[in-house]
């Protein structure tokens, strides 16, 4: 039986640990399943419409850049699961506690620290945010931290950098998801107190496992029902769940990427 | 609906161990409504909830929150109890490291300790003795007076040289032995593991103390011997926990027991006879528990004596052929308990080196005969033993 097979982005060498284990868990449970690693969300974009994948691993960005392109490929796609940590994540734009700046369009003219260009959570879906909260973008100076361009932000780094440029005076504000801010509290990077949340952007949902029409029916459904019945009540699984930052696997609901792709259209990504 | 106000605490400095703490307490279908004066409660708490997966959802400036939908702690089991008392007869394999009586989490790897049946390890000695060894430590720097003068005639300076480099291959082995179990006792051992730890602490220590006397006065150790060593080796090879702590604890150490305490009497410096004192000391609880837990396991398997039995034939076998305690060894004893070359000092340490043989041979009879053996079996295998002494 020809295995079902994932692309997912090889943001962290941790990637290879995850998808390792998920073939392990689902070939024990009569699911022949592979793995295809990629170095870029846009490769694996293309890999997918191409054919070389069944399901891909999807970021937001990744996400709404497959739907986009669908249509006029004549394709339909489709967001079947998701993780609970997935859904209603929210960005921040942080500022220094003593600057002076109030509202967001307290920092026009002013330099505005982003995590990677490609970054959902840390760059596209904040811009917009802050713009529709009244900042002249135009008028704003955006300040990149381009830590591995392609990978959407998978990872701390462009948020951690952009935060450290903060601190130093090189940028005004830094953008990051909610949990990161937490995170670099508690790691010693943004020292109590040294920063204050300026704006807060409307909830969005992250990734997704994104299928393609044409997927087989039967084995898609097979998967997603191995997926949702996975317990983090369960030791066996409890450590994939982990690493993969998840208590529970939802199903996939759209409702949540609308904000980013507003975004995207606004900023033309 | 429960309520939680931290006040001015933030979420990010701290706040978030009484929310945990007041989610705890939740009930399914509760909820909790937090407030607090910090502007960034919102913020952090929605980060929170997502972390813990609790339901989330904003009231104005407050918060409402559910109890954690995923509960790590459902499937753990405690390891046994904290107390002496509350180890278990065979501790599974993924309770690994964890402290006794702690609970462990379901899902926690399994860790490969061969030593995991209490019946082959368990001595209620054990938690003593490591205490007694703990406050028992003693510092080779400060408890030595390394500054004595030692002015020996030539021969018996060789002498003492000798018997330090046969002392530290012994003690090097009675090093090994126990720290290769040491990783092998399931951890849920603590008192053992603490033991055999602390006997291989000592052990190092002997060894420094016997390695700086030997040089002292000389640049070299003196003769390591190959048949030294093959006697040495079927310790160092013995793959089992009981075996080998009887031919090394009970037969080998306890015969060196008299042999640390004869050096002490006879040493002809004060160096090297506080060194053997303290050494002695140390042996002797090494040898305590060997006895304690061979003790124990005996009276729980009827087989043990006899396989005993067979470990010292065997080990007998394995080393007939070899010359036994070497020529240079037994002659550098003489000389030590002799002090000099007169014919009356010669005949004196070579009739205090046969007494000390008869007092190794009678004490090795009274362990075996304390771990069950008849008077007759101890007097033949006591009769067996290495003429190596360990």
């Amino acid at each position: 039986m020809r295995p079902f097979v994932l692309g997912a982005v090889a943001y962290d060498p941790k990637v290879v640990t995850i998808w390792d284990g998920f073939k392990l868990f689902f070939e024990e449970r009569g699911l022949p399943f592979d793995y295809v690693l990629f170095h870029n969300y846009e490769r694996q974009v293309e890999a997918h419409f191409a054919g070389m994948i069944d399901v891909a691993w999807n970021s937001p960005l990744a996400w709404v850049h497959t739907e986009r392109a669908a249509p006029s490929r004549g394709r339909i796609a489709r967001a079947v699961v998701m993780r609970d940590s997935d859904q209603d994540l929210t960005s921040v734009v942080v500022v220094r506690t003593e600057d002076p700046a109030r509202v967001p369009a307290d920092l026009a003219g002013r330099r505005l620290g982003v995590g990677a260009a490609d970054s959902p959570q840390a760059a596209i879906i904040p811009q917009w945010s802050l713009a529709q909260a009244g900042l002249d973008l135009s008028r704003t100076t955006i300040v990149r931290h381009d830590v591995l361009l392609g990978k959407h932000g998978d990872h701390v780094g462009g948020e951690r950098v952009a935060a450290q440029a903060l601190l130093r005076g090189e940028v005004d504000a830094a953008c990051m998801i909610d949990s990161n801010l937490l995170a670099l509290h508690a790691d010693g990077t943004l020292p109590a107190g040294s920063v204050r949340v300026l704006h807060t952007t409307a909830p969005y949902d992250h990734c997704n496992f994104t299928v393609l029409d044409g997927v087989d029916e039967a084995t898609l459904a097979r998967f997603n029902i191995l997926l949702l019945g996975m317990s983090w009540d369960d030791p066996t699984v409890r450590r994939l769940m982990d690493l993969e930052g998840l208590k529970a696997w939802r199903v996939g609901r759209l409702s949540g990427y609308a904000s980013l792709q507003a975004a995207c259209t606004l900023l033309g990504v | 609906m429960k309520t939680l106000d931290l006040g001015p605490l933030s979420l990010a400095r701290g706040g978030h161990l009484a929310l945990r703490r007041a989610l705890s307490s939740l009930a399914d279908g509760e909820s909790l409504r937090l407030s607090g004066a910090e502007p960034e409660l919102l913020v952090h708490a929605r980060g929170l909830a997502r972390r813990w997966s609790c339901p989330f959802r904003e009231a104005g400036a407050d918060a409402i929150l559910g109890p954690p939908t995923a509960a790590r702690w459902a499937g753990a089991e405690r390891a046994g109890h904290a107390g002496p008392q509350g180890a278990v007869d065979h501790p599974p394999a993924h309770w690994g490291l964890a402290a006794r009586g702690a609970a462990v989490e379901a899902g926690s790897p399994a860790f490969h300790f061969a030593l995991d049946q209490r019946d082959e390890v368990w001595s209620d000695d054990a938690g003593r003795l490591y205490l007694q060894a703990a406050a028992a430590q003693w510092d080779p720097a400060t408890i030595v007076d390394w500054s004595l003068p030692v002015e020996l005639p030539a021969e018996v300076e060789d002498a003492v040289v000798q018997v330090m480099t046969f002392l530290i291959e012994n003690e090097t082995a009675a090093l090994v032995v126990p720290a290769r179990f040491c990783a092998q006792v399931h951890p849920h051992f603590r008192e053992v593991m603490q033991v055999l730890a602390i006997q291989a602490a000592d052990e190092a220590r002997h060894i420094e103390v016997f390695t700086r006397r030997a040089l002292l006065r000389r640049p070299a150790p003196g003769l390591s011997t190959a048949g030294g060593q093959a006697s040495l080796q079927t310790l160092v090879d013995e793959p089992d926990f009981a075996m080998a702590s009887f031919l090394l604890s009970v037969l080998g150490e306890g015969s060196f027991l008299s042999l640390l305490r004869f050096l002490d009497q006879h040493a002809p410096d004060p160096i090297t006879a506080t060194i053997c004192r303290l050494s002695a000391t140390d042996e002797a609880r090494h040898v305590a528990f060997g006895l304690s837990h061979l003790e124990r396991h005996a009276a729980h398997d009827a087989t043990l004596l006899d396989r005993l039995a067979a470990a010292v034939e065997a080990r007998h076998g394995a080393l007939q052929h070899t010359a036994g305690l070497n020529e240079e060894v037994f002659d550098a004893l003489v000389l030590v308990a002799a002090g000099g070359w007169s014919p009356a000092e010669l005949q004196r340490g070579w009739d205090a080196v046969v007494a000390l043989q008869t007092e190794m041979h009678a004490g090795r009879q009274v362990r075996l005969r304390r771990l069950g053996f008849s008077e007759e079996e101890a007097t033949r295998l006591s009769g067996l033993h290495t003429r190596n002494f360990m």
